[in-house]
């Protein structure tokens, strides 16, 4: 029985793989993110944000090199590095040779791995990873590997951008760390403890802790511990719906001090936090939102909320990822992997904004000007989660200033 | 220090009073029809979302009444269709059943309401801070979660010893086929227990929505703790439930609220430790860390050494 | 009886009728890649042969022994957590072994931690032992995520398979070479697990599932008969987590957590607990519904739900317990009198289940695109979530299939009770 069952599977198979067809004018982008579980709103956000950038940046204008489109194709990761390996497989599978992912540091580490020693064990089907969020630092140092690219500013240059900020505040005497249990979580905790003492020794650290990343039901009881601190500022990497749960949990406390964080901003995040948030929350990001930068960047919001009403241009990154590769192939002619990452190498690029931004070829990290904005919603154009509340850039730091020195050591191929 | 004990403890009781709400419910229904029911929190869940759509149309108000009258019915029907028929097969089917039932609803629920975490908002008129206590909030939907959670206690105690129906109910959990031999209507009985178990369910998560987050994993991340609830506190007991949901929810926000590691216990004795090796994450270990694992440890203690409960009479 | 008489026939011939079941299933292995040699079906059937070894090593606690556990990933995320670890080992050259005998720490791990928790859950079974495999479960999870040197953190551990020395040219470095490795360990431990189940000792732990006092009137400890089925199912689920981390070349918390045990219970019980091909059949068709279903349709989880609940409701012995019900049938060789109600029941049927899935997927469509989306395809058919008419069509394949289906149904049993009916010339053997 057995063998009958295998033989109707073997039909099936037949049946199914008939139906996937591929085109040779298609350059297939695989998008493996969470489309489900607590993080399912960061992941379907910047889904809609590529699809929009691919349309927008890329197919509108004829394609690129006479007519190769980009398409999309999404995989669901769950937020698991496991699952993700099980969809790159897949994606490679399924002709995909371009893998972007942003979401958790961790499925980061496993992917850029994993597509290392793909690449190496098959030479004819490379792949690149283009990373467009994890910014553990390590992914750009000691685990630095010529297939990825990281077009988001690290933990690192993050974390001097917002102590810059914190710099200058001499009302802040005590800080208190939280972040998500995981690389990322840890780098956040590591570069802030790092970055205060070289810029702040005078501030003491009254709390450095780490919660489960996805699994806290309720943030009260470490808000409570934050009040009893004593703290005059709070430091958070977390994003997602650990980043609401703990914004919402802040403000139900009534803790009125300063919460300087990586990505409280939509997704659901600005709206949560609404009117108890103004003027208390700092965000690290690239691409000033408000005011409006450029009439480019100014057309492509709109039109993005003309399409998606319910979603933001929440990392404007995304613009960029597609935008350089796109560069990058027509420089090359081709859109095999390989000649394309010699071209994203080093590659100067500029932004809908008006940045002038670099692939630094030692560590394919991208150098871009950091801004520092405020949750507030006095002068804001474009608001977040239709909500009335946006980011209001309130510093920024120029490019070649955010450049951190890098520990990787590049192997190249021959 | 004393405003840390005395938030951890709010909190607490907070948090093990909304899980009596869910353990209450599956203890009755454990110890008359002998099934752990794995889709208990699922119907928790329901009401959460139930709410949600009411609230969206008329309000937060009749949905702390519509939705858990829903998912009671829903309750009603699972055991009428689903699990009445399923019991011929046994009862490790029973259990397998709820187990799929839970799986399925999950998936039922993302199918209808999406994958993301819905904007489901407490009530305005409880938006506002109860009281102030050194210089922190305590919002007054966490009172409000307090009273709904403790007169639901109070009503089923009251109903469970005092009242007729209460009383069937008691002898049909130990003795049901002389209940039935008495001429009561005892597939009824289990209806109607299942049922109330799944509305209260329902209220708990018409509740706990708001404060707790409603989305699809909702179920997942309480369902286990139930479960540990009911054995800790003893098959059939609602005293026991009511006393193990309190140590439950003490128990973890305690746990986070005091940091302290082994290292803090090693050097009380002047040990000092090796931040290398590989056991260094035994030395690391703090109470928040394993706060998450607490409750389990709990269950298989129990299960080993004393399987009545805390306080049943007889065994699991 | 059937004993006796292939006793007396020669006895080369029996023994060939012993292994014809298994030289089939070897040259099926051996061959399988060459039909399906895609990178995609390969992959597929190495999730597949781990998911079967898997499986089998549950259905040794369900099926056979009667303990329903819900913490079976605990072992088989242990055995992959040790051998992604023994990779590593090679890798840095602290033991030199080659990679196929990796598997082996991760049955060795398996069974070390089967005996530990053993000792304590087996005293019982039924629902004290559900619990208590519920609660190591998360507990071994939750400890999971607290010890970063060992488990990785949320991260998990990665290894290199390609490591250690070549035996025979073999390098792992593609899947395919992975699918002989894990073929090979499936043949080795389906044959181990089928004859445990042909021992006295498993005789004994299907004596103690069905009657506990019984089988101590005979004179065996039902704890000590549960306790080594035990030891045994966490040794070969600790194999199939070795061969997962050979395969992915990582090893994560999910590995051992509450999901992985359901669907590991998903796929016996669809499978069907009672035989032992049962857990094949149901790993076979779960990693197909997981790999293939998900490439069409986002709510495939959706589908596997309902088919699992379904399956616990109308067919508690599973597919495979479907298919037996046919094999009287066929040995009376009545199968033709059966096709005409088939045909008549399952085309409506079919028709009910397109018109289901259409609206289901339309659904999900029109909920999950932007609002300037609405053309869809299904099937090959492009059509417009917007205009009336597709919805009308599903709705009539629905309600009339559903219907017709229904209104055959008596006919259909009749017919079934007909071909099942005892004929009085060879009734007693026809059992």
């Amino acid at each position: 029985m057995t063998i009958k069952s295998t033989f109707v599977a073997g039909a099936v198979f037949a049946t199914m793989s008939a139906f996937s067809v591929q085109a040779a004018d298609v350059v297939k982008i695989g998008f493996i993110d969470p489309l489900s579980g607590p993080f399912a709103s960061t992941g379907t956000n910047g889904l809609a944000q590529y699809q929009f950038a691919a349309e927008e940046l890329v197919n509108k204008k004829g394609g690129i090199l006479d007519g190769v489109k980009f398409e999309i194709v999404p995989y669901d990761n769950k937020i698991s590095p496991k699952e993700s390996l099980v969809q790159l497989k897949r994606a490679i599978g399924e002709d995909v040779h371009y893998i972007v992912q942003g979401n958790s540091s961790g499925v980061a580490n496993a992917l850029t791995d994993a597509i290392k020693k793909h690449n190496r064990r098959n030479p004819d089907s490379r792949v690149l990873f283009l990373n467009y969020s994890a910014v553990d630092p390590a992914l750009t140092n000691e685990k630095c590997n010529y297939w990825h690219f990281r077009f988001d500013a690290n933990a690192d240059i993050k974390m001097n951008a917002l102590t810059e900020v914190i710099k200058v505040r001499d009302d802040i005497k005590k800080v208190y760390l939280i972040g998500q249990d995981y690389s990322f979580g840890k780098a956040v905790a590591k570069a802030a403890v790092t970055f205060l003492k070289q810029k702040r020794p005078d501030i003491t650290i009254v709390g450095n802790e780490l919660h489960p990343i996805g699994k806290v039901k309720d943030f009260t009881p470490y808000a409570t511990k934050i009040r009893a601190s004593g703290a005059d500022a709070v430091i958070t990497g977390n994003w997602g719906a650990d980043m609401v749960g703990l914004g919402k949990a802040i403000g139900d406390t009534g803790l009125d001090i300063p919460i300087y964080t990586y990505y409280a901003a939509n997704d659901g995040i600005t709206k949560t936090i609404g009117e108890g948030g103004k003027d208390k929350i700092r965000l690290v990001h690239e691409g000033p939102v408000n005011p409006p930068s450029t009439p480019e960047y100014s057309a492509y919001h709109t039109a993005f909320k003309a399409k998606f009403p319910e979603k933001d241009v929440s990392q404007f990154r995304i613009a960029n990822v597609i935008g350089m590769l796109a560069a990058a192939m027509e420089k090359a002619g081709s859109t095999k992997p390989i000649d394309v990452a010699a071209q994203l190498e080093g590659m100067e690029f500029t932004t809908l904004h008006g940045e002038n931004v670099v692939m630094r070829a030692e560590d394919h990290q991208l150098i871009q000007p950091i801004h520092v904005s405020v949750h507030t919603n006095e002068g804001i154009t474009f608001d977040s989660d239709n909500s009335g509340y946006g980011m209001k850039t309130e510093m920024s730091v120029a490019a070649a200033d955010t450049a951190l020195p890098t520990t990787c050591k590049m192997k190249r191929p021959k | 220090m004393f405003e840390l004990l005395f938030f951890s403890l709010l909190n607490g009781v907070v948090t093990g009073l909304l899980l009596f709400m869910l353990a209450s419910g599956l203890t009755l229904i454990f110890s008359m029809m002998g099934v752990l029911n794995f889709a208990h929190a699922s119907f928790y869940m329901l009401g959460a979302y139930f709410a949600y759509t009411i609230s969206t149309y008329v309000g937060f108000w009749p949905g702390l009444i519509l939705a858990p009258i829903l998912v009671g019915l829903v309750g009603a029907v699972v055991e009428r269709y689903g699990l009445r028929h399923v019991h011929r097969w046994g009862h490790v089917a029973e259990l397998i059943f709820t187990f799929g039932l839970a799986f399925l609803i999950e998936e039922v629920v993302q199918f209808i309401w999406g994958k993301d975490t819905k904007a489901y908002q407490e009530p305005e008129v409880l938006q506002f801070a109860l009281f102030n206590f050194f210089g922190q909030d305590f919002p007054a939907y966490k009172a409000f979660m307090l009273l709904i959670s403790i007169s639901i206690f109070v009503v089923l105690l009251l109903i469970l010893t005092k009242s007729r129906i209460g009383l069937i109910i008691q002898a049909a959990i130990t003795h049901p086929n002389m209940t039935a031999m008495l001429g009561h209507n005892v597939p009824l009985v289990f209806m109607g227990v299942f049922g109330v178990g799944a509305a209260l369910a329902g209220v708990a998560g018409v509740i706990a929505g708001p404060a707790l987050g409603t989305f699809p994993g909702m179920a997942v991340v309480l369902g286990p703790i139930v479960f540990v609830i009911v054995v800790v506190g003893g098959l059939g007991s609602l005293v026991g439930a009511f006393v193990a949901s309190l140590l439950i929810g003490l128990l973890q926000t305690f746990a986070i609220a005091l940091d302290y590691s082994v290292n803090d216990l090693l050097m009380l004795f002047n040990i000092t430790t090796d931040a290398d090796s590989a056991l260094r994450d035994l030395w690391t270990l703090s109470l928040p860390q394993i706060a998450p694992l607490l409750p389990y440890l709990l269950l298989v203690l129990i299960l080993i050494f004393r399987p009545t409960g805390l306080f049943g009479k007889r065994e699991t | 009886m059937s004993n006796i008489s292939s006793a007396q026939s020669a006895p080369g011939s029996s023994l060939f009728k012993v292994f014809r079941p298994w030289i089939f299933l070897a040259v099926l292995l051996i061959i399988l890649p060459f039909i399906f040699s895609s990178g995609i079906s390969v992959y597929t059937m190495n999730l597949m042969g781990i998911f079967i070894i898997f499986a089998l090593s549950y259905n040794m606690l369900l099926g056979q022994g009667g303990m329903l556990s819900f913490g079976h990933a605990v072992y088989f995320g242990l055995g992959g957590f040790m051998s992604v670890h023994f990779m590593n080992y090679i890798e840095y050259e602290i033991f030199i072994l080659p990679m196929f005998l990796v598997p082996i720490f991760g049955g060795i791990i398996g069974l070390i931690f089967a005996v530990i928790i053993g000792s304590f859950s087996t005293r019982r079974a039924g629902t004290v032992f559900a619990m208590i495999s519920l609660g190591i479960g998360e507990l071994v999870a939750a400890s999971s995520l607290i010890f970063v040197a060992f488990f990785g953190g949320e991260e998990g551990v990665s290894g290199d398979r390609t490591m250690g020395p070549n035996v025979l040219g073999f390098d792992y470095a593609t899947d395919v070479e992975v699918y002989y490795l894990i073929a090979i360990w499936a043949f080795i431990t389906i044959a181990l697990m089928y004859m445990f189940s042909r021992t006295p000792m498993g005789r004994m732990a299907n004596a103690v599932r069905d009657n506990e006092e019984r089988a101590e009137f005979i004179g065996y400890s039902q704890r000590k008969v549960r306790f080594i089925s035990f030891c045994a199912s966490g040794f070969f689920a600790g194999i199939a987590g070795g061969l997962f981390a050979i395969n992915f070349e990582i090893v994560t918390e999910e590995n051992l957590n509450a999901l992985t045990s359901g669907v590991v219970l998903l796929m016996a019980y669809i499978g069907g607990v009672g035989f032992f091909i049962g857990p094949i059949i149901g790993a076979v068709v779960f990693t197909l519904l997981q790999t293939l279903l998900s490439n069409y349709t986002e709510i495939w989880q959706l589908y596997v739900g309902v088919l699992f609940v379904l399956t616990v409701m109308y067919a508690p012995q599973g597919l495979t317990g479907i298919l037996a019900m046919h094999l009287p049938v066929i040995r009376m060789k009545r199968v033709g009198p059966l096709l005409m109600p088939y045909l008549r029941i399952g085309i409506p049927t079919i028709i009910c289940l397109i018109g289901l899935v259409g609206l289901l997927e339309t659904v999900h469509h029109v909920r999950s695109m932007p609002a300037d989306q609405t053309m869809m395809s299904l099937a090959g058919l492009e059509f417009d979530t917007h205009s009336v008419l597709p919805w009308v069509i599903m709705v009539v394949f629905t309600v009339v299939g559903g219907f017709v289906a229904k209104s055959q149904a008596p006919q259909f049993r009749e017919a079934w009770e007909e071909a099942h009916a005892p004929v009085s010339s060879d009734g007693g053997s026809a059992k």
